[in-house]
């Protein structure tokens, strides 16, 4: 609880301070944290929750963005049409992707996931009419109402900050709730949860469907944020991107996801910038390799985990 | 026409199966013997075209750099299995891909700032630069033949090895059941540096055959090696003929599809959707043969555990 109202009112203040020191730039890219928090917040449910290693999950989350994509330019700009849409059409396709691949476990469960991934991906390289290899163009942000216009940074930065705080909400009642331990117990020891007579099958395939549908909504966010949507968000790099942040941030941590995100971001963000590296920060990928294998090496429990251990220490 | 036509893109099939069969061997011993998820296994790939590449520019022979690129891949994998891979053994998948994924990243910049980031050309070696008549009156261009040629020999090669030497047994005992190989003596980590030197010397052995005809850039061994994932896992993980068969299958229904389903969609669609649907939804049938396998063979066709 502490944490979270601590991370809340930095996120509110972020923008605000950032207004302030006169760095609009920073709004954008706190918006885009958000947006990943959410995505690998998704991942964490059923990556770190429900131990099932979905190396797919770019699939929904791509999913979402070309939804709010294709409505755009067909002329369907309403938020209130477009984000339920990507949410109901992501959780379509992870119940029809996770019906397959739960039948399977382990590494072949892995593949599997990889595969439909990769089938989606090649399926909207085929949309010519939508641009194909070369992406899609929105004509702007969604539109909803209510006196806000998203065009406005700030005001975006807020309404992605709102979703992705009952987003957690939810994900929170839910890792807690009757729904969590079953799915917690089925990743700890599933032949034994299916002797005391909990449906495994359907628990699992439950928790990979909320797990798409929240990316899908987090898919949908990302194509407004840049008011461009191409294939690469659903190829297997950025499902292993969004693997890394949540093995980053810890897994089956609450906060694994999102502390996960940030720490990619802007890793990657401050070593682009050519401030601390000069002309080496064309070369950014290299620090952010060797830091990340410096954490499997030493933090094996990731960045949260090695701060729980140590308070508890 | 057709028959012309079927004959080049079963050769085209055949010859990229053999060099994917290539990538999929280290793979598969390595994923089979010490349960370890390798991401950077395509680092090696791209890493052995690229010192090809100079080698050949340093020699002027392509023979003669072929083994020098060889062996420094090998050196190259082992200093790699040393260093870092080696801890991973004991962790858990996930550490695993994370530990990998981060060397991708490393090496793709360290590839960067040592050969640029342009593609580098690499020739066809003298002598193999034009097309032969096979009979029957095609025209094959003779390097792909040549590639045929080297994996075939190879395949061989791995398939004495494997199933004929003392070296080949331990490797297959360390796949079916590894505690039980080391409880009977086996070394198992000496064993698993080994399997590692060749994994990464076939990996350059791709790259080196295949950078005359794909481009030699940084990258190349990203997208090849999720198709080096689908042949083990489509043969079962551990298994040599498993990635021999699965490799040929990935090779031929990826290259009979790009050629032959265009041609059967153009019957069927206007030429407009054909065109477009096509390379695609050949893209789309590896997976496709992928996700069929796993849901009637769960383990692969060859499984080498139980």
């Amino acid at each position: 609880m502490k944490t979270a109202i601590s991370l809340l009112a930095f996120a509110i203040a972020f923008p605000l301070a950032m207004q302030a020191l006169d760095q609009p730039f920073y709004i954008g890219f706190g918006a885009r944290v958000l947006i990943y928090a959410m995505a690998a917040a998704s991942l964490n449910l059923v990556l770190g929750y429900g131990g099932m290693v979905s190396f797919g999950h770019a699939a929904f989350f791509g999913a979402g963005a070309y939804i709010v994509g294709i409505l755009a330019v067909e002329g369907t700009r309403s938020a209130w049409i477009a984000w339920p849409l990507a949410v109901a059409v992501a959780a379509l396709a992870a119940l029809v992707i996770g019906a397959m691949s739960l039948r399977t476990r382990g590494v072949y469960f892995i593949m599997i996931t990889l595969a439909f991934a990769q089938m989606l991906y090649y399926i909207f390289v085929s949309l010519k009419a939508y641009g194909g290899d070369d992406g899609l163009s929105l004509p702007g942000r969604s539109t909803v109402g209510l006196g806000l216009e998203l065009r406005n940074d700030l005001t975006w930065y807020y309404v992605v900050l709102a979703l992705l705080a009952a987003t957690l909400y939810l994900l929170h009642r839910l890792v807690h709730s009757r729904f969590g331990r079953v799915i917690e117990a089925i990743r700890e020891n599933e032949t034994r949860a299916a002797a005391i007579g909990y449906p495994v099958y359907g628990y699992k395939l439950a928790c990979f469907v909320i797990s798409g549908a929240i990316a899908g909504l987090a898919g949908a966010l990302i194509a407004n944020q840049s008011s461009y949507v191409s294939p690469s968000l659903l190829h297997w790099i950025q499902s292993g991107t969004l693997m890394i942040m949540v093995i980053l941030g810890g897994v089956g941590r609450f906060w694994g996801g999102p502390i996960g995100a940030a720490a990619l971001l802007a890793l990657e963000e401050t070593l682009s910038g050519s401030a601390l590296l000069g002309d080496y920060a064309l070369h950014w990928q290299l620090p952010v390799g060797a830091i990340l294998l410096a954490i499997v090496l030493f933090a094996p429990q990731g960045i949260v985990g090695f701060f729980a251990r140590r308070r508890h220490a | 026409m057709s028959g012309i036509l079927f004959l080049e893109q079963t050769l085209n099939g055949l010859q990229f199966g053999l060099m994917l069969f290539l990538l999929a061997a280290g793979l598969t011993l390595v994923f089979g013997i010490m349960d370890m998820i390798n991401l950077a296994h395509g680092s090696l790939y791209m890493i052995g075209a690229y010192l090809m590449a100079s080698f050949v520019a340093a020699t002027g022979s392509f023979w003669l750099a072929l083994p020098l690129a060889l062996a420094a891949t090998a050196v190259v994998g082992v200093a790699l299995e040393m260093s870092v891979l080696r801890r991973l053994y004991e962790r858990d998948h996930l550490a695993q891909v994370l530990a990998t994924f981060a060397i991708i990243l490393i090496a793709n910049e360290a590839v960067r700032i040592v050969w640029g980031p342009q593609p580098i050309l690499l020739n066809a070696p003298a002598g193999l630069t034009g097309p032969v008549e096979l009979p029957g009156g095609v025209q094959y261009a003779s390097y792909r033949l040549a590639i045929i040629g080297v994996g075939t020999a190879v395949a061989v090669l791995l398939y004495v090895l494997v199933t004929r030497t003392r070296v080949g047994m331990l490797v297959r005992a360390g796949a079916s059941n590894r505690e039980m190989a080391i409880a009977m003596g086996v070394n198992i980590r000496r064993l698993f540096t080994a399997v590692f030197a060749l994994g990464a010397a076939l990996c350059a052995l791709a790259g080196a055959m295949l950078g005359p005809i794909l481009a030699v850039q940084v990258g190349m061994g990203e997208n090849i090696l999720i198709l080096a994932f689908v042949v083990i896992v489509i043969g079962g993980i551990g298994s040599i003929r498993g990635a021999f068969v699965g490799a040929l299958l990935v090779g031929l229904v990826d290259t009979m599809g790009r050629a032959l389903l265009p041609i059967g969609f153009a019957q069927i669609f206007p030429p407009q959707v054909a065109s477009n649907l096509g390379p695609s939804l050949s893209s789309i049938m590896i997976y496709v043969l992928m996700a069929a396998v796993l849901v009637f063979r769960p383990q692969g066709l060859f499984p080498a555990r139980g």
